[in-house]
């Protein structure tokens, strides 16, 4: 059995999908880190069967918005003391700017440069957003 | 209350604000002399960066027939916008000239994004890409109108290409709103209408609807058709648009499965999805549309600016 020790102050990313911890590491940029990080893969889970874990041995700042917007389901645990201080459940961000970018040639996104990406939800169930501009849809979740 | 306010999409106004633009426009084309100097001192900025005929002169002639002055650039090569200003900066710098602006653009939300930069000044949008052209739906259902009535309770045959057909998706949006209609879009494959326009509109308002590829069949269930063009500019691809565009041709043979009330629509240029001879026929109503056009920007002026 694989031990990975509790930490003392810091975030536990949880309930992620099996298979896409490892996307999300690399989202939060965690290979620079100075600090302890463990990607825990393929963990079990009684809800999920199999799950990846973040644990991040430091205070850092995380956009929930943005993991709201790859995976509502993901569950983020703040540690103080070694115990969990808070609990936080993501949401489906209804707006959201500068996190997804239009792909549409024809978008005026993708001439004039200071423009914010602005997208705004369509379908909470299929998590389909639609550009504030174009009206183009995306969908930019990690599939589940 | 529209004083002061942009028109960028048809979603921009209530359906209580429409009636308000409808019925003046109703009295404008009663008693035009009577607006004929309602809007003496005041200045309408085109901005245009993408060739228009209609749209340009139509708003011009609707400006000038209500005593007002047009500055503006017919082409963008003629302005700033050739040394690389962003929309943002022409905008905030014609805020400084006009009380009104309108502007057509070949990207799609560059109206939006210019409307975010004004403080005062009303901006109306007059065609932003393959996107969205809201007065040319006001074009549209000041003739509809005219023509029977009221736009609820018909259906709307719409042919040709309904992807990049910037009118169609802006009169679908519209007529969204009333209760009764029925749509028929008839295109090829590769030209149906967008997924937005589709899913966020039609169907989530319910409105009964059919994707089909034929027209004759469908020609006697029609109050109106909506001809478009099939627009090269649109298409990066010259083989796709040589394939596409003469899918759909109007003309008299189509037109005997034709009810005698079913009118025609287009919201022009017309290259050859109408048959010159169909322009005989009484129920072709395209250039009626056409002069609707400037009675209805005439009413938009006026409203915008808080005169009527």
């Amino acid at each position: 059995m694989l031990e990975v020790t509790s930490i003392e102050k810091g975030i536990v990313i949880d309930h992620i999908k099996a298979g896409f911890g490892i996307q999300l590491f690399n989202y939060l940029k965690l290979d620079n880190a100075e600090y302890n990080v463990a990607l825990i893969i393929n963990a079990f889970s009684k809800k999920q069967g199999r799950k990846d874990i973040i644990k991040i041995n430091n205070e850092i700042d995380i956009d929930y918005n943005f993991l709201g917007l790859l995976d509502p389901n993901i569950t983020i645990n703040v540690i103080e003391n070694g115990k969990i201080k808070e609990k936080v459940k993501l949401k489906v961000p209804t707006r959201v700017v500068n996190v997804i970018k239009c792909k549409n040639p024809r978008c005026i996104t993708s001439v004039e440069s200071y423009c914010d990406h602005v997208f705004h939800l369509v379908d909470e169930e299929k998590r389909t957003y639609r550009c504030e501009y174009c009206d183009d849809i995306v969908t930019p979740h990690i599939n589940r | 209350m529209l004083k002061g306010r942009c028109l960028i999409d048809p979603a921009d106004f209530t359906r209580e604000e429409f009636r308000e633009l409808f019925d003046l426009a109703h009295q404008i084309v009663a008693n035009p002399e009577k607006y004929s100097k309602s809007c003496e001192g005041k200045i309408l900025a085109t901005l245009f960066y993408e060739p228009s005929t209609r749209t340009r002169f139509s708003f011009e002639a609707a400006m000038l027939r209500l005593g007002g002055k047009v500055i503006g650039f017919s082409e963008p090569n003629s302005s700033s916008v050739a040394k690389g200003e962003s929309v943002a900066d022409t905008i905030r710098t014609i805020e400084c000239y006009a009380d009104i602006a309108v502007m057509r653009h070949p990207k799609e939300g560059a109206p939006r994004v210019a409307s975010q930069y004004l403080t005062t000044m009303p901006l109306i949008n007059a065609g932003d890409g393959g996107h969205q052209h809201p007065t040319q739906t006001l074009t549209d259902i000041l003739t509809i109108e005219r023509l029977k009535g009221s736009v609820e309770n018909k259906t709307y045959g719409f042919c040709g290409d309904l992807k990049f057909g910037r009118t169609v998706h802006s009169l679908i949006k519209f007529l969204s709103n009333y209760e009764g209609v029925k749509f028929i879009l008839i295109s090829p494959e590769e030209l149906r209408v967008p997924e937005y326009i589709r899913e966020e509109v039609i169907r989530k308002k319910g409105i009964p609807f059919e994707e089909v590829q034929q027209i004759e069949p469908y020609m006697n269930q029609l109050d109106f058709l909506y001809m478009t063009r099939v627009q090269r500019e649109r298409f990066f691809n010259e083989e796709d648009y040589i394939r596409l565009k003469d899918r759909f041709i109007l003309d008299m043979e189509k037109m005997k499965y034709a009810r005698e009330d079913t009118y025609i629509l287009h919201p022009l240029p017309r290259v050859n999805e109408i048959s010159i001879e169909v322009d005989k026929d009484p129920r072709a109503q395209y250039f009626a549309q056409a002069k609707n056009g400037m009675y209805v920007r005439m009413a938009l002026i006026l409203k915008l600016l808080g005169i009527y």
